[in-house]
């Protein structure tokens, strides 16, 4: 599995995307940091941004690489070489240089700036943890996608509809049935909402850390009531974690089963 | 070597393979021959283990294909279609494979034989067809493996390489190797094959060599022979 890796980092690593997105964050951060003059406002903003952005560009890359890397997969199937280590190697390698990306875009910004002066470096790093995760969760649900449909429009379009669905519609819908069920206790069921959906709970899991009550809505403080700080940032790691191994073993089980 | 017992596989509705028996024992060159859609890429895929079956089993060299992945470190293959990821350099791409396979291997020998060398540096994506096939051949033969398996060989290749792809095939059959080949060009067939496997809906029809099937058929010529195969009863 790690000789794949490397190969198909290797492979990103020289497509010209990874620089664009790697230089996106790269400028993203030194223009936060020139606007808000202040390193624990720009972490906020860019939580924004992060949450929304890399969701989306992991979905979109890994369905478009899963795709394009079709001949160099199927050369793979005929050696030695065991299913899931291909495509988890595949995965791995395009889910790293992403992550790769957006630490050292955001990253060389902000240390510029003396971020390991500031208290501000633990909140910048579950920042970057948790978008290192989003790129995990959602480069694996893409790969499944992609995996489960040979027709690559059609693979394209679900993606992005998943995206949509989890980055905008879902919470549409979250706070539509708060509205319309306020009469009935909605402790349990805000808090189970909220752990289904990644993007959600990566925004209550910074926010926890971030200790800005005004912030954190009413799924936030029923999160810190419940859990307590220490205990919700475990729990959402843990569920963010779930997120991540879940797509991923449907995506070993699939590989076993698929014709070629 | 291979032993396949009832194979079965299906795509959806369309049945491609319905209980293929074959036993193809070490040594000689097999030609799998069929019409257009008669399983035999599948068949072939299907040893690879590219291409689960719906039923039945395959054996090489004695052990089910089923969840195992390291016998195919005994297999080299060559796809029908050359597709290489396109901005991977010929040199680097021989070079992967080398490490994915770790073991040792004939590339500089072959590459010279097939006139490569001013394409090394050049990227999978420039090459035009014949030369991807020549790369194509080159990955699958610099291994030595007791079975090759070579789906459409002749695609693109011009005269002088066809010549001297032949030329190595024989080489490597001599030393005793198996060859499972496919081709739609009756000439190489009639040319290189020991023995034939003639797939018709799915089924394995005819399994003999060449001076049989010609007397099956009542045929002088072998192009004719193997076009006429699937109109003649099989008990004839």
């Amino acid at each position: 599995m790690l000789k794949i890796l490397k190969y198909s980092y290797y492979d990103l690593i020289r497509s010209r995307w990874s620089y664009v997105y790697f230089l996106f964050y790269l400028a993203l951060g030194f223009v936060l940091l020139f606007l808000n003059n202040d390193l624990s406002k720009a972490v906020i903003t860019l939580m924004n941004v992060i949450i929304v952005l890399v969701p989306l560009i992991g979905t979109i890359f890994g369905v478009m690489y899963f795709y394009n890397s079709k001949e160099f997969t199927e050369l793979l199937l005929a050696q030695p070489l065991k299913r899931s280590s291909i495509f988890l190697g595949q995965y791995f390698g395009v889910a790293g240089s992403l992550t790769l990306s957006l630490i050292l875009g955001l990253g060389i910004p902000f240390t510029l700036y003396g971020l390991f002066k500031s208290n501000a470096i633990w909140d910048f790093s579950l920042l970057l943890a948790t978008g290192a995760f989003l790129t995990l969760i959602f480069t694996a649900l893409a790969f499944n996608i992609a995996i489960s449909n040979e027709n690559r429009i059609k693979g394209f379009g679900y993606a992005v509809l998943l995206w949509l669905f989890l980055a905008v519609v879902y919470d549409g819908l979250f706070l539509m049935s708060l509205i319309v069920f306020e009469e009935y206790p909605l402790d349990s069921y805000s808090l189970l909402a909220t752990m289904l959906n990644p993007i959600d709970l990566s925004r209550t899991l910074i926010l926890l850390k971030l200790d800005i009550s005004a912030l954190l809505g009413y799924t936030g403080a029923v999160f810190k009531q419940f859990f307590g700080t220490d205990a919700g940032l475990m729990v959402s790691v843990a569920m963010l974690s779930m997120w991540t191994v879940l797509p991923l073993w449907r995506l070993a089980y699939k590989s076993k089963h698929k014709d070629f | 070597m291979i032993l396949i017992e009832n194979l079965h596989k299906k795509f959806g509705k369309n049945e491609v393979l319905s209980g293929v028996d074959l036993e193809i024992k070490g040594g000689g060159i097999f030609a799998i021959l069929g019409p257009n859609g008669s399983g035999k890429t599948t068949l072939i895929k299907s040893i690879l283990g590219m291409v689960i079956p719906n039923k039945g089993a395959i054996l090489v060299d004695g052990k089910s294909i089923r969840k195992n992945w390291k016998y195919r470190q005994h297999i080299d293959y060559l796809p029908q279609i050359a597709n290489f990821p396109g901005n991977l350099r010929v040199k680097e791409l021989i070079r992967m494979i080398q490490d994915l396979r770790q073991k040792p291997s004939e590339a500089d020998q072959l590459i010279g034989f097939f006139d490569l060398k001013p394409f090394l540096d050049k990227k999978l994506g420039t090459l035009s067809g014949g030369t991807k096939q020549k790369v194509n051949i080159v990955l699958t033969f610099m291994f030595d493996s007791p079975l090759i398996i070579l789906d459409e060989p002749t695609n693109g290749l011009d005269p002088a390489s066809l010549l001297r792809l032949k030329e190595l095939i024989l080489v490597e059959k001599n030393k005793g190797k198996t060859f499972l080949i496919t081709s739609h060009i009756m000439q190489f067939v009639e040319e290189m094959a020991d023995e034939i496997v003639y797939l018709l809906e799915g089924k394995i029809y005819f399994r003999g060599t060449k001076e049989a099937l010609m007397a099956r058929t009542g045929q002088s010529d072998f192009e004719h022979a193997i076009a006429a195969i699937a109109t003649t009863p099989a008990d004839a």
